[in-house]
């Protein structure tokens, strides 16, 4: 199961917190993928025991919806805005620039874990189409040199992200 | 707190805002805050205070002013002068010359007048001119007094019929009347009842939920409250898309405000009346938009639709009555009462009374979030207030409502924006996005993105929409990898014709319809990929030209 540490403390709270209603598995969902970065299988089994759902219910549901990550990211997430107003604007130029220089395709990551490349339906910046999003920072009117450049520098500068 | 309270709020914080000769608001929407809007916040409230002028200077914290391309953008008043891009360093010089000696700086100023010209602002009435953190800006404005009248002054029944009378239809893009919908969920004996307010807002490329709910979060639970009253539900919840943290932010500390001074709970402004609100995440499904989906959603299970009847007026939470409606439409509702349903009913058109929001996207000079009236063209709304073409590009469509909406082309232009017109072209009006293209898009390659959209956020459980948009995009495929035949065409339009003749829900219903109106109004760009193996646009044939280059 779950390691015994303030994360599990935390999940359990708010599970206590919606009186174990099957009704509020998708609030709890994303409490835990708050918590834990992602979903796994042993995290999704926690949650069903502790709802009294059937496990395949939780990943029936965690796999419908697309804002559930069910791996883990890299050290430093790129994602890419796929809106309309983006597409229209060409954003798939840039994510094609990022595949090929860093090596990796949208929704993996590179061999060695430091870059994942996302995509995303829509920011809801469409006005400063194409965005680009580099760990928590959102590049508007985006350019294949500018996001190539911050991503480079971004991976030089190493570390975990906050 | 009672409604005399409300009252002298309102008159005090209007007192309290008079001692100030100016107020700068500050736009930190979703749009602006990525761009620096809080550091010229900061940059201003320091200014101020360098300058000496703190007492005179208001700074506030606002929502979307529309012009989401300039951002950050600021507003002066009085005056209403709007700065555009303002950057931390620019902000001393504004004060310095605009507050300090009078002279507002004009190269800085957004130059787009245009742009507000032709809108009417009904839904966003206080958007960039509140501070949506504060409930008692929102009470400035007239905020709650709309249910105060409700709960004084009329009958659930009297509060249905202004609803009726207005005209007012849902704004979540099938367009229902409103007033007819309420009056189904009260008529019924069943208790209790649910308010659900959508503001999922799954399509690409559209934001005006979202900026409603930064810009003006109290305008939609005053309007939840209202429907709460007229219907007779006593809990209620806001669906709101997981991805929208500022929106959810606002909505959670206007909701704890409400709360606070009684304006939600169990005896509502003290008149006995009863009603909670709580929020729900959605988690990124387009299909939750549909109505028996977003139920699905809420009860924390996949969002599948399910056949209706029952339809949730009946049958919807847990099995009880529920009103579901666009959190648009409910934001609407104050201004109804407040002015009466007869006022509103002639702003618009005859049949479709109001105004409608839109988030104005594309290769236009002026994006951003607009409030046009109903029966404007859109012709007006791509020159006149998007300010025509980028570089002057010829325009080539406006793609309206979304992936499941329609392409249209230069001659429907002059189009006006309702309900009934933009159906009878094959478009929707969906939940309010118009994206403006020019030639540099194909409109082969837009149909097949947006079917790639709708084959993702297909919900599978019925077989025209899992499997024959499926086929489509294989079509789409081939015709754009230079293995299309002429026949195809004519496969797209009747499997297009099928998905939405037997698909169960709307996602089903509408997702062919940027096929259809690409083939119907750009059929010469379907013929030109497949017998010239040709892209005006240059975007298709892209593995057909490496292959050539590899092969030289």
């Amino acid at each position: 199961m779950l390691k015994d540490d303030n994360r599990k403390m935390m999940l359990d709270k708010v599970i206590k917190k919606f009186d174990y209603e099957a009704s509020s598995l998708l609030e709890i969902l994303h409490k835990a993928q708050e918590f834990y970065g992602y979903l796994d299988k042993n995290l999704m089994t926690y949650i069903a025991n502790a709802l009294r759902l059937p496990p395949s219910h939780v990943v029936g549901v965690a796999t419908f919806y697309s804002f559930f990550k069910l791996k883990a990211p890299g050290e430093h997430v790129v994602t890419g805005c796929l809106g309309t107003a983006c597409y229209v604007k060409a954003v798939d130029e840039i994510m094609t620039a990022i595949e090929q220089e860093f090596h990796l395709k949208r929704g993996g990551s590179t061999s060695d874990g430091k870059l994942s490349l996302f995509t995303t339906r829509c920011i809801g910046a469409c006005a400063m189409a194409p965005n680009i999003i580099v760990d928590d920072e959102v590049i508007g009117k985006a350019t294949k040199e500018v996001v190539l450049e911050r991503v480079r520098l971004t991976l030089a500068g190493g570390g975990r992200r906050s | 707190m009672k409604l005399d309270d409300l009252q002298k709020i309102a008159e005090h914080e209007v007192d309290f805002q008079r001692a100030y000769k100016h107020r700068i608001n500050v736009c930190c929407s979703s749009g602006c805050v990525p761009f620096g809007a809080l550091k010229v916040l900061k940059a201003f409230q320091e200014a101020v205070r360098e300058f000496g002028v703190e007492k005179e200077c208001k700074v506030a914290r606002t929502g979307c002013v529309g012009t989401c391309s300039v951002g950050p953008a600021v507003i002066i008043d009085p005056g209403d002068y709007l700065y555009q891009s303002v950057t931390p360093e620019k902000v001393r010089e504004i004060v310095r010359d605009h507050i300090v000696l009078g002279l507002p700086v004009k190269d800085m100023l957004y130059h787009g007048e245009a742009f507000f010209k032709k809108q009417r602002r009904l839904v966003l009435r206080n958007a960039g001119k509140i501070d949506p953190s504060r409930i008692e800006d929102y009470i400035a404005m007239g905020g709650y007094s709309a249910i105060g009248k409700c709960l004084a002054t009329m009958t659930p029944q009297g509060v249905i019929y202004e609803v009726s009378r207005s005209g007012l239809r849902g704004r979540g893009g099938a367009g229902f009347p409103t007033g007819q919908k309420w009056s189904l969920v009260a008529r019924t004996h069943t208790t209790p009842k649910y308010i659900v307010a959508n503001l999922d807002e799954g399509d690409p490329g559209v934001f005006a939920n979202r900026t409603l709910a930064e810009a003006d979060p109290h305008a939609i639970i005053e309007g939840m409250l209202i429907a709460a009253y007229a219907v007779g539900a006593e809990k209620g919840y806001i669906y709101i898309r997981a991805e929208y943290p500022l929106a959810i932010q606002t909505l959670q500390k206007a909701i704890a405000q409400a709360k606070g001074m009684s304006l939600l709970g169990d005896n509502v402004l003290e008149t006995g009346f009863k009603f909670d609100l709580e929020l729900r995440f959605g988690a990124g499904a387009f299909v939750a938009g549909e109505e028996t989906a977003i139920l699905a959603s809420v009860e924390g299970r996949r969002a599948m639709p399910r056949p209706r009847p029952p339809y949730p007026a009946n049958s919807g939470l847990w099995g009880k009555p529920t009103l579901i409606q666009n959190v648009e439409t409910l934001a609407n509702i104050p201004v109804i009462i407040q002015n009466g349903g007869e006022w509103f009913s002639k702003v618009g058109t005859a049949k479709c009374s109001g105004t409608k929001c839109f988030s104005l996207t594309g290769q236009i000079n002026n994006p951003g979030l607009i409030e046009v009236p109903m029966g404007i063209t859109l012709r007006e709304v791509v020159y006149d207030i998007g300010g025509g073409m980028q570089d002057n590009r010829p325009f080539k469509a406006v793609l309206v409502g979304g992936p499941s909406g329609g392409c249209l082309p230069e001659a429907l232009l002059d189009l006006p924006i309702d309900y009934d017109s933009l159906t009878k072209v094959g478009a929707i009006m969906g939940s309010g996005g118009i994206v403006v293209i020019d030639d540099q898009s194909c409109m082969v390659d837009t149909a097949k993105f947006f079917t790639d959209f709708c084959v993702e956020e297909s919900c599978g459980k019925c077989v025209p929409c899992r499997a024959g948009l499926v086929k489509i995009k294989e079509t789409f495929e081939n015709i754009t990898q230079g293995t299309g035949k002429l026949d195809d065409i004519a496969a797209l339009d009747k499997a297009g014709q099928y998905i939405k003749e037997a698909s169960l829900c709307g996602l089903g219903q509408t997702a062919p319809n940027p096929v259809l109106t690409t083939l119907r109004y750009f059929r010469d760009e379907y013929v030109e990929h497949i017998v010239e193996k040709k892209c005006r646009a240059g975007k298709c044939f892209r593995n057909l030209k490496k292959e050539e280059d590899d092969a030289q």
